[in-house]
């Protein structure tokens, strides 16, 4: 070894093994693009075809154009930390999050005014929908976990991220399921699932993305140089196991023929009703909490400079949020064939859940104990300390909602559709975009971000619209359940169906306003982030000024 | 059919309540230990850390 010969360049086994891998599927997919009759699956065959080709020249180009060494872990004893990934997805987390902002406006003006969705398959209520919910929960939110994940291991365990392309990989390929499923739901190609509409080969090639995730970021773990795991770790963990357990129970289904993109679940009844909203809920729980609360753990923190404020706490919440959520599903079976005991054994569980979540909230909230007047003058650190409180007031509405006496007036009406969204654009919304304004001065090696007075604004405008979107939503969704359960003194019902859709009209316009706001301050996101990237301007953060302690 | 429910249902009040009470417990007891206490306000300055 006392000589070492010039390093001989040589394809690795993962470059050889993923362009042959991807070739294979390119020509599969070929032929699949020649078979199939139906039209929409024609398009995605033809979609892979060109996606796994061009994949397969972009590793042979960069097999071409690298150094014989592959990067090296680290450089001069420090970790040689890998970000294009990381990169790739904060940009794909904003692009996604305007697409599928603005695709639920649309939809909730075509509940206000039905002409809009133009008598059009394509653009019907009930293909924008899903195409709206995976568009802002997996496709925003999921390049926004994908990033943050990616960056906080790496630091956290001050190692690179294991592996040449399969980060690359896990970003595109993500990415790339994400155009599946999107242009399938316009297509009319959906096994409609909730949240989990998209068909067999869709969720066979987000399998694979998700595994080489997984061994990712445990790899990168496994070579950490900080001894401790780092809590948001832990949570970034759960998410990713457990969405993989999900994904594979309420996926399983049987293709009618490789050339068909029709499948059928193998559940059925209520067995089927229940493993889905076992997957529903903890959708709810492993995806838009825990990850996200792998977020918080690292942002505030780093954003407040201050330790988190109990860390014995977080543990404690930590293994009881996990031990609890996944027993949550049923309630959104109440008052169904669903046995009841099981039903009471949901409610039970979403009602214990308020204690571990509250735990979260916490510990979040008081980590800005001794640098609260940082909210007075750090626009991103205020961001996140709301999302914190929405977290906090989402999980106290959730437990409500879930008994059964609640859910039989706010079950089916828009109560839901508020409660969702204090959850998705307060917490989850207002986490990520803290996060990425964290990110991207970070990331661009920039000394700040282009404007703090563009965050105040996009602050102000999209709380307004939350505050608009939330509170137009419970009173039409009360109204509703009431309307739905009024009865004449003969004891007739006392309105139609038709009477109460009318009467939810100025509510849907109200939500769509708030919607607006919402996208407007996005909006101005988008341009700050831009010119932050883009302009070596930056704006300095006033100094913090906490108050004087009076003289003891 | 019934009995089989019975019976699971019997378990899980019974010894899953046990279960989940005892894993919860031991959980608290650990983290609250006062010898990791060190060790846990170490970790909770990880995110301050620059390398």
């Amino acid at each position: 070894m006392a000589d070492a010969p010039l390093p001989v360049k040589r394809m690795t086994f993962g470059e050889a093994g993923v362009a042959a891998a991807l070739a294979i599927l390119a020509v599969a997919a070929l032929i699949i693009t020649g078979r199939s009759t139906d039209a929409g699956y024609t398009f995605h065959a033809f979609l892979f075809t060109i996606a796994s080709a061009l994949a397969v020249l972009l590793i042979v180009n960069r097999y071409m154009s690298r150094p014989a060494e592959l990067p090296p872990r680290e450089i001069d004893g420090r970790p040689n930390y890998n970000m294009g990934p990381v990169k790739f997805a904060t940009i794909a987390s904003l692009f996604w999050g305007v697409a599928g902002f603005l695709v639920g406006l649309v939809i909730a003006l075509q509940l206000a005014f039905p002409v809009l969705n133009f008598d059009l398959p394509w653009f019907s209520f009930g293909r924008m929908r899903p195409l709206h919910t995976s568009a802002v929960i997996f496709a925003f939110g999921g390049n926004a976990l994908l990033a943050t994940s990616l960056y906080v291991v790496q630091r956290t365990s001050r190692a690179r991220l294991v592996g040449d392309l399969a980060p690359w990989f896990v970003v595109l390929g993500y990415n790339f399921f994400i155009v599946i499923a999107g242009t399938g739901y316009l297509l009319g190609i959906t096994q409609s699932k909730e949240y989990a509409e998209p068909e067999w080969y869709a969720d066979l090639w987000l399998t694979v993305v998700w595994v080489v995730y997984f061994l990712v970021f445990l790899g990168t773990i496994m070579k950490r140089r900080e001894p401790h795991i780092y809590v948001a770790n832990w949570f970034f963990i759960a998410f990713i196991l457990t969405v993989a357990v999900l994904h594979l129970g309420n996926g399983a289904a049987v293709p009618v023929s490789i050339f068909s993109p029709k499948s059928y679940i193998i559940w059925a009844g209520v067995q089927d009703a229940m493993i889905q909203w076992w997957y529903g809920h903890n959708a709810v729980g492993f995806f838009l909490t825990a990850g996200f609360l792998g977020i918080m753990y690292y942002f505030i923190p780093k954003r407040a400079e201050r330790p988190v404020y109990s860390y014995r706490l977080s543990v404690v919440h930590f293994w009881a949020l996990i031990f609890l959520y996944i027993w949550a599903g049923p309630h959104h079976l109440h008052y169904t064939a669903l046995p009841d005991w099981a039903q009471t054994l949901g409610m039970t569980f979403s009602v214990m859940l308020w204690m571990p979540s509250w735990g979260g909230m916490i510990n979040g909230l008081m980590t800005l104990s001794g640098a609260w007047d940082k909210l007075r003058t750090d626009p991103v650190l205020r961001m996140m300390v709301v999302s914190v409180a929405f977290y906090g007031m989402s999980t106290f509405e959730g437990p409500l909602m879930s008994v059964k006496v609640v859910n039989s007036l706010s079950h089916y009406t828009d109560w839901t559709i508020g409660h969702v969204h204090s959850g998705a654009l307060g917490w989850v919304g207002y986490i990520s975009f803290g996060a990425i304004y964290c990110l991207v001065p970070w990331l661009w090696n920039k000394k700040g971000l282009y404007s703090l007075k563009l965050v105040n604004w996009h602050f102000w405008l999209s709380s307004l619209g939350i505050v608009l979107y939330i509170s137009s939503m419970w009173v039409a969704g009360i109204l509703q359940g009431l309307m739905w359960r009024a009865y004449t003194s003969l004891g007739f019902l006392e309105f139609s169906f038709v009477e109460t859709v009318e009467a939810m009209n100025p509510f849907y316009l109200i939500r769509a306003l708030g919607g607006l706001l919402f996208i407007a301050g996005v909006a101005l996101m988008v341009i700050n982030i831009w010119l932050t990237i883009t302009t070596d301007r930056y704006e300095e953060l006033p100094e913090a000024r906490p108050a004087a302690a009076p003289a003891g | 059919m019934s009995d089989t429910y019975n019976a699971l249902a019997h378990f899980a009040q019974s010894w899953g309540l046990i279960y989940f009470f005892v894993v919860f417990v031991a959980v608290v007891v650990f983290v609250m230990w006062p010898s990791r206490r060190r060790r846990y306000e170490e970790a909770s300055k990880i995110p301050l850390q620059e390398d």
